[in-house]
């Protein structure tokens, strides 16, 4: 992966509807997206992550910014004159073309001779693995076919960045598995730079070179996946994002003082004050009660899950924190419900959330 | 299969055609019998006062394409006869060509609409057959003709100073039958377009085709059946029409239906007038045949 920008949006803000009832679905949104790179606008629905990827794809007008491709400005083009290519969610597979001619008609609109379409378009089956279906009514074939054929279909003009729309989320699980690698193989042996949408958080980790997680029109956090994992900056982004505790605290030269009285030393200096405290439920560690620099808490329930067990605990103050303990050899249930226990972090585990 | 089950099929079967007997009957004497009588008496010769004669000839066949000269008794081409068949397929073909590209963009915008616009819409396309087709056609009678609403109107503005003639003419029927035959092309278009994909659209975009590529390649061939069976319905009842051409053309711009209806009147050529009824019968569905062969073979190919 190199480091130059391939997609520059600077400041683009979009509304919709009446001027008395606007809708405003991005607000001054900036962003860099990197050449070959697998990038994700990750967010729950309506928080303009679609509207960005129409912005670039030319199928909305921004009200105001920039959208930059290579450095020229993109953003007033209609789509047929922008070198991208989009998936969409419903496939958009033209109805009345077989499997070959919907792969074909974007090489065709281009005007690219006949010898070099049928050569394209061939190689494409190839690499979605659908040459015998070449000549298959689009209606013929099964979702996770059809996907694969739209995936062709906007890869075969070579365009520099290809628009993914929640293109997995009609799939069943099992082939939507599937689909995750074999975009990941697309994107590795094309080597074009693909934007994707979508709203599953386990999609974004476990595909993406970076993701953007995104929250009322506005992009929260832009980082790799173990960024964003492991340094959430604000509470929605660790909220969205995995399971996460989230523990009140009072912060004093870098040191956290909890409701119960207890302290835990939380290393790199925050800004002292009322701060929130992002703990993943998997670093949280469960000591007997009284222990030196523990949290006091109690079990309240334990929910067994066969890898793991998850351990749902109170504070004196009545925060709930979870806890998420590998099952050992011996099959231990872990602590009874209703024991007190001390709780402890494991070193560099917590985040100071900057809201 | 046991002796009861095989009674009680075939009992199942005597029903079925005891019930659908009254239907079958209905068709035979209202549609395929009237027919049958047609066929034979154009084979027949025409009675002194109208009526058919009892004796077996061809003249009336004959007759479509030639007449007889009544001083040397040669046969020549019936002029009149294929001027009056080009008028009526040239009408029609027009007819079927304009209601398309004035339809198509009312279909498309009726079916963009909101459900509420489109009911209300939909219903203000069928308003025009709710009064009897005679009524309307002498309404535009009234607009076109010279000292009409249109060139009143016109000289009034000092646009001309001459009425146009418009009535009487085969513009005044190509305009009344368009008239009268455009809802017939906007509603199975309509059908058509209400099914398409509009998202179809954005992925034509996308792959780099212009708005006319758009619609030559993506919108055209998707709702083709409704653009078959609009252009149906509009063409056949144009080969056949008679109160448009009979009081829009006046006497002379007859088109097949007149012509047919004149044989059977004034003309007292029964045969001739059966004759003539069949062609436009085979015509028809020659036609017809023509147009699904080719619709169905480019349908493969879009």
């Amino acid at each position: 992966m190199t480091d130059d920008a391939i997609i520059d949006v600077v400041e683009v803000s979009k509304g919709f509807g009446s001027a008395d009832a606007r809708v405003i679905a991005l607000d001054a949104v900036s962003a860099t997206i990197r050449r070959n790179e697998f990038f994700t606008l990750l967010g729950p629905s309506g928080c303009g992550k679609t509207t960005l990827l129409r912005l670039i794809a030319g199928f909305e007008l921004p009200d105001s910014g920039e959208i930059r491709l290579d450095g020229e400005e993109i953003g007033h083009l209609p789509p047929h004159k922008r070198p991208v290519n989009t998936v969409f969610q419903s496939y958009a597979l033209f109805p009345h073309m077989t499997v070959a001619e919907n792969i074909g008609f974007g090489l065709l609109m281009q005007g690219r001779p006949a010898g070099e379409i049928r050569e394209t378009v061939g190689r494409m089956l190839t690499l979605v693995r659908m040459t015998e279906m070449a000549d298959r009514k689009t209606n013929q074939i099964s979702g996770g076919q059809q996907q694969r054929v739209a995936l062709a279909r906007a890869l075969a003009p070579q365009p520099k960045v290809l628009l993914l729309d929640e293109p997995l989320s009609a799939l069943d699980y099992k082939l939507r598995k599937e689909m995750q690698i074999e975009l990941k193989r697309l994107q590795h042996e094309t080597g074009i730079t693909f934007i994707f949408v979508t709203h599953d958080q386990e999609e974004a980790l476990t595909m993406s070179d970076r993701i953007a997680v995104m929250s009322n029109g506005k992009i929260r956090q832009i980082g790799t996946p173990r960024d964003i994992y492991t340094h959430p900056v604000n509470r929605f982004v660790a909220d969205f994002i995995g399971e996460t505790n989230f523990l009140k605290v009072r912060l004093a030269n870098g040191v956290a003082n909890l409701a119960g009285g207890a302290q835990v030393d939380i290393g790199a200096g925050g800004r002292d004050g009322e701060v929130t405290l992002a703990v993943r439920p998997e670093h949280v560690r469960i000591g007997p009660a009284g222990a030196p620099n523990s949290i006091a808490a109690t079990v309240r329930n334990s929910v067994y899950f066969g890898t793991d067990s998850h351990i749902y605990m109170d504070l004196a103050d009545g925060t709930e924190v979870v806890a998420r303990i590998g099952t050992d050899a011996g099959g231990s249930a872990g602590p009874e419900i209703g024991a007190a226990v001390g709780l402890s972090f494991a070193a560099g585990a917590v985040q100071v959330l900057e809201d | 299969m046991s002796a009861a089950e095989e009674k009680a099929d075939r009992e199942n079967a005597r029903n079925a055609w005891a019930l659908s007997a009254p239907a079958l009957v209905i068709l035979l004497l209202a549609a395929a019998g009237p027919l049958l009588i047609i066929l034979v008496y154009s084979f027949l010769l025409p009675g002194k006062y109208g009526n058919v004669e009892w004796g077996f000839s061809f003249d009336a066949w004959r007759g479509i394409l030639v007449t007889k000269d009544i001083f040397d008794g040669t046969y020549q081409l019936a002029d009149a006869h294929l001027t009056i068949f080009w008028r009526s397929v040239k009408l029609s073909i027009l007819t079927t060509v304009f209601t398309f590209v004035v339809g198509f963009p009312t279909a498309w915008f009726i079916a963009t609409r909101s459900p509420r616009w489109r009911a209300i819409l939909l219903f203000l396309i069928t308003i025009p057959f709710w009064t009897n087709l005679l009524i309307r056609t002498f309404a535009i009678n009234q607009i076109i003709r010279n000292e009409g609403l249109f060139n009143t109107l016109m000289i009034k503005l000092g646009l001309i100073d001459q009425p146009i003639v418009i009535i009487y003419t085969d513009f005044a029927v190509f305009l009344g039958m368009t008239y009268v035959y455009l809802p017939l092309m906007v509603l199975p278009l309509f059908a058509a377009i209400d099914r398409f994909d509009m998202r179809l659209l954005e992925a034509g975009y996308d792959l780099y085709a212009s708005r006319l590529q758009v619609l030559r390649r993506i919108i055209l061939p998707i709702v083709k059946p409704g653009i078959i069976a609009g252009s149906i319905l509009v063409f056949i009842p144009s080969l056949g029409a008679y109160v448009t051409p009979r009081i829009l053309g006046g006497g002379r711009n007859m088109m097949i239906g007149n012509f047919i209806e004149l044989q059977f009147g004034q003309g007292r050529n029964w045969p001739l007038g059966a004759a003539l009824s069949v062609t436009l019968l085979v015509v028809v569905m020659v036609a017809l045949l023509v147009y699904v062969r080719f619709a169905n073979r480019d349908s493969g190919h879009g």
